[in-house]
C-alpha cells in the first residue's frame, strides 16, 4: 500500500510541477507542439483505462487471497474460456483505438509535411557542427550560429544536415525533433504561435561538447524579424569557405555569431562534401580498375539519398553533379 | 610498432584519482581473495570443481556471481552519474568532466545489459531449465562451459579498460560516425567492440545449446505443451537469441572493418551510411530486451503458481502470448529511430506493431492476476518481487506504448522520459524477475535458505528507491531534459535531479542489504539447510531433486504426465520412491578446454584493442589449437555406477523422510 500512496504522491506532485513550470513539451508555444501535447494526454488517459484496474486488481487479489484468510481455494482451477476471452479482448480493444489514433496522428504530424503553402513558409537551413548549430537563411542571405530567430505564426521549413557527427535538432516547446546526418538532408516543419524565447539543443549525444550544444530560439513578430535580419546584414561578415572552415573546427559552448551574407549554395556544398570526397577517393584508389566496378560503386553512392529519409530530393539539383560524375567516369 | 603495440605506461590513468582509488580497492580485494584461497588450500577445488566444471548447476552459480560483480560495477557508474547530475546544476560543472562522464554512461549501459542482466538471466536458466525438463545436463555441456568463459572474457576486457586506456565515449549504442576512428581515435570503442563480440558469441552458443536441450532432452512423456512455463519463456528467448545475435556479430564486424581496415560501411566519407548501423544495431537491440524480459515473465509465472498453491491460469495463453511477444519483438525495431526521417507510413506501421505487443503482455498480467484468484498466496520474498513487478511494469508498459506513438516520440525521444521508461521495464521487469528467481531457486542451488527478513527489507529499498529515482526522470523528460547531459542550467530541473539522486542511494541500500543477506545465509547455513529439496511445495521437477541437486540430477529419468509434473507425482504418491535397482548414468567429464579457449580469445581481443600483433596471432592460434586438442580428446565421459547412485539416493530420501516425519 505504501507503494501506491507513494506513487500517487509522485504523480500529484508531478502534475503540480508540470502545471507550474515554464518550458518543456507540456508547455508548447506552437501548433505542432500543442497537437503533440494533446496526443500524449489522450493516449495516456486511454491506457489508464486498463492500467489502473490492473494495478488495483493486483493489490486487491494479493490482499484478498493471501494465506491465512478463509477465502475460497481452488487449486486446480486454471482455465475459464470466458475470462480468457475477456483478457484478450480488453487490451485488443484499447490497442485498436490507439492504433487508429496512431495511424492518423503520425500522418498528421509527419515532420516532412509542410504546414502551409510553400510560398508562405520561411526556409532555414540547419547545420550541426561539433559542437554548435549553424542556421542559414537562404531567402534572406544571412546566417547565425547558436541563435535562431523566426517570425511568429509563419510556418518554418527546416532543412537539416550535419557537418560531422549525428545530432538531433530539437526545440521542445515548438514540437518534433529530427536527426541531422552528414551527407544527407532531413526536413522538419514547425511553427511558433506565441512570441518568446525557447530553448533549443541537440537531443542526440555527439561527443565531448554535446552538453553545450544549445541555442536560443526567439520568436518575434514580422517587424522584429525584419529588423533582426537588417541589422545582421549591415554589420556582420560574410560566411565564405574560409570562415566556414574555421567554424567547422570543434569548439565547445560556442558564442552567438552572425554572418551578413553567405556564399552561394553553401548548404548543398556541405551535404555534397562527402560525395565529392568519395569521388576523389575513388579516382585515387589504386584498387579501382575497370568501368564495371565503378558503376557498381555508383549504385552504392545512392545510399545517403535513400528514399526513406527523402534526403536530397529532386528539387536539390545541386546534389546531382557529384553522382553523375561518378557514373560518367 | 613496438612489442606492445599502442600500449604504453601512459595508458594508465594516473591523473584520475577516482579510477586509481577504485583500482587500488579492486587490487587489494583481489589479493585478499587470492590469499584466502591459498590459505584454505582451495585452488585445487576451485579449478577441478568450478572453473573446469561442465555441470549446468555450477555454471549457473558462476554466471550469477559474474552478474553480481558486474552489478556492483554498473551500479557504481549509476550512482556516480546521479551524484554528478545532482551536483552539476545551475551551471556548476560537477566533479566528472565529460572525458570521464561520457565513458561512465557508456560503461553503465553496456555492463548492465550485457554483463549484469544477461549473465543473471542465463545463470538462472542454467540452474533451473535442465532440472525442469528432467534432463541430466544440457545438450552440450562443454559448450556451456565455453559460453560462460566467453562471457567472463568479455567482462574482463571491459574492466581492463578502466585501468588501461579508456572505454568508449559514445553511449552504449556506439552510433557511427561518432564511433568511427575519425571521431573516436582512442581504444575505447575497440574495447567496446571486442567485449561485446566475445561475450555475444558466448550468448549465441548458449542459445543454440539450450534450444537443442529443450527439443531433444525432455524427460520421457513430456510434450512441448507440458514444459514448465519458465522453460517455455526461456525457449522463446533462446529462439530470439539464435535469430538476433548473429546480427550483432555482423554489425560489430562491419564496424571493426571500418576501424581496423579502413572500410567505409558507416563513415561519412566514401559512400558509408551510419543509418545502416543504427538499423542493424536495433534489429538486434530490440529483440535483446525481449530476451531479457521473457525469462523474467516465466519466473513470475512459476512464483505466482507455486506460492498460491495453484495451477497457472491459462497455460496455453501464456505460451502463445510469449510466442507472440517474441515474433512481434522482431518487427518493431524501427521505433528506436522514428526521428530519423522515415515516412509517415513506415513510422505509423512500426508504431502500431509496437503497441500490439501490449496485447499479449496485458494477457500475461491478467493471467497472473487470475492465478492469484482463489489461491492461497504466501507473501514470501519471491512473491513480493512479483507483486512489485506487476505494479511497476504496468506503468513501464504504459509509457512504452506512449513512446510507440510516433507523434509523442517526436518530442519524448532521447529525453529522460525514455530513460525512465526503459529502466522502468528493465529494473521493474527483468531485474525484479531475476531477483525473484534468485530468492526462489537459491535454496535449490545452494542447499540452504536466504535470510527472509533481510530479503524483504532489500525488496522494499529497491521498490521505493526505484520510484524515487525514476519517477522524477519522467517529469524531467516532460520538462525537456535530454539524456547524456554532463551538467544542466535550468532551475526548474534541480529539485527532480536531487530527488532522483536520493532514489539511487535508496536502491544502493537495497543492494547492500542483498549482499548482507547473502553473507548471513552463508554464515547460518547449517541452521537453514533445505533437507527435503522442496522448500516451497513446488510444482515442477527441479523440486523433486535434493538441494543442491545430485550431480547427475535424476537417478532415474522421471515419467511426465502433467504440466505440474512434480505435483502430479506427489498426488499419485510416487514422489521419493526407491527403485529396486539403478542403471549406470552416462556423465560428461570436466574439462579445461573451455577456459583455455576463452582465455586465448580474450587475449586476442586485448591484443586487437592495442594492436599487439604477436599476441593477437598467439591468441588466435591458441584458441584453434585448444579446440583441436579438445576435438581429439576421447576421454570426455564416464559412467556413474549403480552402487554409488544407490548410496546418494538413499541418503537423500532418508533426509526427506526424517524432515517430513
Amino acid at each position: 500500500m505504501l507503494v501506491r500512496s507513494l506513487k500517487s504522491a509522485a504523480l500529484t506532485s508531478a502534475v503540480f510541477a508540470l502545471a507550474g513550470c515554464q518550458g518543456g513539451v507540456l508547455d508548447p508555444k506552437g501548433q505542432v507542439g500543442v497537437d503533440e501535447k494533446y496526443l500524449i494526454i489522450i493516449s495516456t488517459l486511454l491506457m489508464l483505462l486498463v492500467v489502473i484496474p490492473v494495478i488495483v486488481m493486483t493489490l486487491y487479489f494479493a490482499w484478498k487471497y493471501r494465506e491465512g484468510r478463509n477465502e475460497v481455494y481452488a487449486p486446480k482451477w486454471a482455465h475459464s474460456s470466458k475470462i480468457e476471452t475477456i483478457v484478450w479482448l480488453v487490451p485488443i480493444t484499447i490497442i485498436l483505438i490507439l492504433g487508429v489514433i496512431t495511424w492518423r496522428s503520425t500522418h498528421a504530424l509527419d515532420p516532412y509535411k509542410p504546414l502551409a503553402e510553400k510560398s508562405d513558409a520561411l526556409t532555414v537551413e540547419v547545420v550541426s557542427l561539433n559542437w554548435k548549430w549553424l542556421f542559414i537563411y537562404p531567402e534572406q542571405g544571412i546566417a547565425s550560429v547558436n541563435e535562431l530567430v523566426i517570425p511568429t505564426d509563419v510556418p518554418v521549413q527546416f532543412k537539416i544536415t550535419s557537418e560531422s557527427t549525428m545530432n538531433s535538432f530539437f526545440i521542445p516547446q515548438l514540437g518534433s525533433q529530427i536527426y541531422s546526418m552528414a551527407g544527407m538532408q532531413t526536413k522538419l516543419h514547425l511553427i511558433a504561435n506565441e512570441p518568446g524565447t525557447y530553448e533549443g539543443f541537440s537531443a542526440n549525444y555527439s561527443g565531448a561538447g554535446f552538453t553545450g550544444m544549445k541555442f536560443e530560439t526567439r520568436a518575434t513578430d514580422n517587424k522584429g524579424f525584419d529588423q533582426w535580419v537588417a541589422s545582421i546584414k549591415q554589420d556582420s561578415p560574410m560566411l565564405d569557405d574560409v570562415r566556414y572552415g574555421q567554424l567547422a573546427q570543434p569548439s565547445e559552448n560556442h558564442p552567438v555569431e552572425y554572418f551578413g551574407s553567405v556564399s552561394d549554395g553553401l548548404f548543398h556544398q556541405i551535404i555534397n562534401k562527402y560525395m565529392q570526397n568519395y569521388n576523389d577517393w575513388n579516382t585515387h584508389s589504386p584498387h579501382s580498375s575497370g568501368e564495371s566496378e565503378l558503376s557498381d560503386m555508383s549504385d552504392h553512392s545512392d545510399m545517403p539519398e535513400m528514399s526513406n529519409t527523402e534526403a536530397t530530393s529532386s528539387e536539390h539539383s545541386a546534389a546531382q553533379p557529384a553522382v553523375t560524375d561518378v557514373e560518367g567516369a | 610498432m613496438s612489442l606492445l603495440g599502442k600500449l604504453t605506461l601512459d595508458a594508465i590513468p594516473y591523473h584520475e584519482p577516482i579510477i586509481m582509488v577504485t583500482l587500488a580497492i579492486v587490487g587489494i580485494a583481489g589479493v585478499a581473495v587470492a590469499l584466502a584461497i591459498t590459505k584454505f588450500k582451495k585452488w585445487g577445488v576451485l579449478w577441478r570443481d568450478w572453473i573446469t566444471s561442465v555441470d549446468h548447476k555450477r555454471l549457473g552459480v558462476m554466471y550469477i556471481i559474474l552478474a553480481m560483480i558486474m552489478l556492483i560495477r554498473g551500479f557504481s557508474d549509476a550512482i556516480m552519474m546521479r551524484t554528478q547530475l545532482a551536483m552539476a546544476t545551475s551551471g556548476a560543472e560537477g566533479y566528472l568532466p565529460p572525458e570521464h562522464y561520457d565513458q561512465i554512461f557508456t560503461a553503465h549501459g553496456v555492463i548492465m545489459i550485457m554483463f549484469m542482466a544477461m549473465p543473471f538471466m542465463i545463470g538462472l536458466m542454467n540452474i533451473a531449465l535442465p532440472l525442469q525438463i528432467g534432463a541430466r545436463d544440457v545438450a552440450f555441456p562443454f559448450l556451456n562451459n565455453l559460453s560462460f568463459w566467453l562471457a567472463a572474457g568479455g567482462a574482463i576486457l571491459i574492466n581492463l579498460s578502466l585501468g588501461l586506456g579508456e572505454f568508449a565515449k559514445t553511449g552504449w549504442l556506439a552510433y557511427p560516425p561518432l564511433s568511427e576512428t575519425s571521431f573516436s581515435p582512442g581504444v575505447g570503442v575497440d574495447y567496446y567492440i571486442w567485449a561485446l563480440q566475445i561475450s555475444g558469441i558466448g550468448t549465441l552458443l548458449t542459445g543454440v545449446n539450450f534450444l537443442v536441450t529443450v527439443f531433444k532432452m525432455r524427460a520421457p512423456g513430456m510434450k512441448l505443451m507440458q514444459m514448465p512455463i519458465f522453460t517455455w519463456t526461456c525457449t522463446w528467448a533462446n529462439i530470439l537469441i539464435v535469430a538476433s545475435f548473429p546480427i550483432l556479430t555482423a554489425v560489430l564486424g562491419l564496424l571493426t572493418l571500418d576501424r581496423y581496415l579502413d572500410f567505409h560501411f558507416f563513415t561519412n566519407e566514401a559512400g558509408g551510411n551510419a543509418m545502416m548501423y543504427i538499423n542493424l544495431f536495433w534489429a538486434w537491440g530490440h529483440p535483446e530486451v525481449y530476451i531479457l524480459i521473457l525469462p523474467a515473465f516465466g519466473i513470475f509465472s512459476e512464483v505466482i503458481s507455486t506460492f498460491t498453491g495453484k495451477r497457472l491460469f491459462g497455460y496455453n495463453s501464456m505460451v502463445w502470448a510469449s510466442g507472440a511477444i517474441s515474433i512481434l519483438g522482431f518487427i518493431v525495431w524501427l521505433h528506436h529511430f522514428f526521428t530519423m526521417g522515415a515516412s509517415a507510413n513506415v513510422n505509423a506501421f512500426f508504431g502500431v506493431m509496437t503497441m500490439i505487443i501490449a496485447v499479449p503482455t496485458g494477457v500475461k498480467l491478467f493471467n497472473w492476476l487470475f492465478t492469484m484468484y482463489r489461491g492461497r498466496l504466501r507473501l514470501a520474498v519471491p512473491v513480493l518481487w512479483t507483486l512489485g513487478f506487476m505494479v511497476t511494469f504496468t506503468i513501464g508498459g504504459m509509457t512504452g506504448v506512449l513512446l510507440a506513438v510516433p507523434g509523442a516520440d517526436y518530442v519524448l525521444h532521447n529525453s529522460l522520459f525514455l530513460i525512465a521508461h526503459f529502466h522502468n521495464t528493465i529494473i521493474g521487469g527483468a531485474v525484479f524477475g531475476y531477483l525473484a528467481g534468485f530468492a526462489y531457486w537459491f535454496p535449490k542451488a545452494m542447499g540452504f535458505h536466504l535470510n527472509e527478513r533481510l530479503g524483504k527489507a532489500a525488496f522494499w529499498c529497491w521498490q521505493i528507491g526505484f520510484y524515487v529515482a525514476f519517477m522524477p526522470l519522467y517529469v524531467l523528460g516532460f520538462l525537456g531534459m535530454t539524456r547524456r547531459l554532463n551538467h544542466t542550467n535550468n532551475p526548474d530541473w534541480n529539485i527532480w535531479l536531487y530527488i532522483a539522486c536520493i532514489g539511487a542511494f535508496i536502491i544502493m541500500i537495497g543492494i547492500v542489504l542483498q549482499f548482507i543477506q547473502l553473507y548471513l545465509a552463508f554464515r547460518d547455513r547449517e541452521q537453514n539447510r533445505d533437507l527435503t529439496g522442496d522448500p516451497w511445495n513446488g510444482h515442477t521437477l527441479e523440486w523433486s531433486t535434493a538441494s543442491p541437486p545430485q550431480f547427475y540430477n535424476f537417478a532415474e529419468l522421471p515419467d511426465v504426465h502433467d504440466i505440474d509434473a512434480f505435483t502430479d507425482m506427489k498426488e499419485k504418491g510416487i514422489a521419493y520412491s526407491r527403485p529396486h535397482r539403478y542403471e549406470p548414468i552416462h556423465m560428461p567429464r570436466n574439462t579445461a578446454a573451455g577456459v583455455l579457449i576463452a582465455a586465448a580469445i580474450t587475449a586476442f581481443g586485448f591484443a586487437a584493442v592495442w594492436h599487439i600483433g604477436w599476441l593477437a596471432l598467439a591468441g588466435l592460434v591458441g584458441s584453434v589449437a585448444f579446440l583441436i586438442q579438445r576435438a581429439y580428446d576421447n576421454d570426455v565421459d564416464y559412467y556413474v555406477q549403480p552402487d554409488e547412485i544407490a548410496q546418494v539416493e538413499s541418503q537423500h530420501i532418508n533426509k526427506v523422510e526424517e524432515a517430513t516425519a
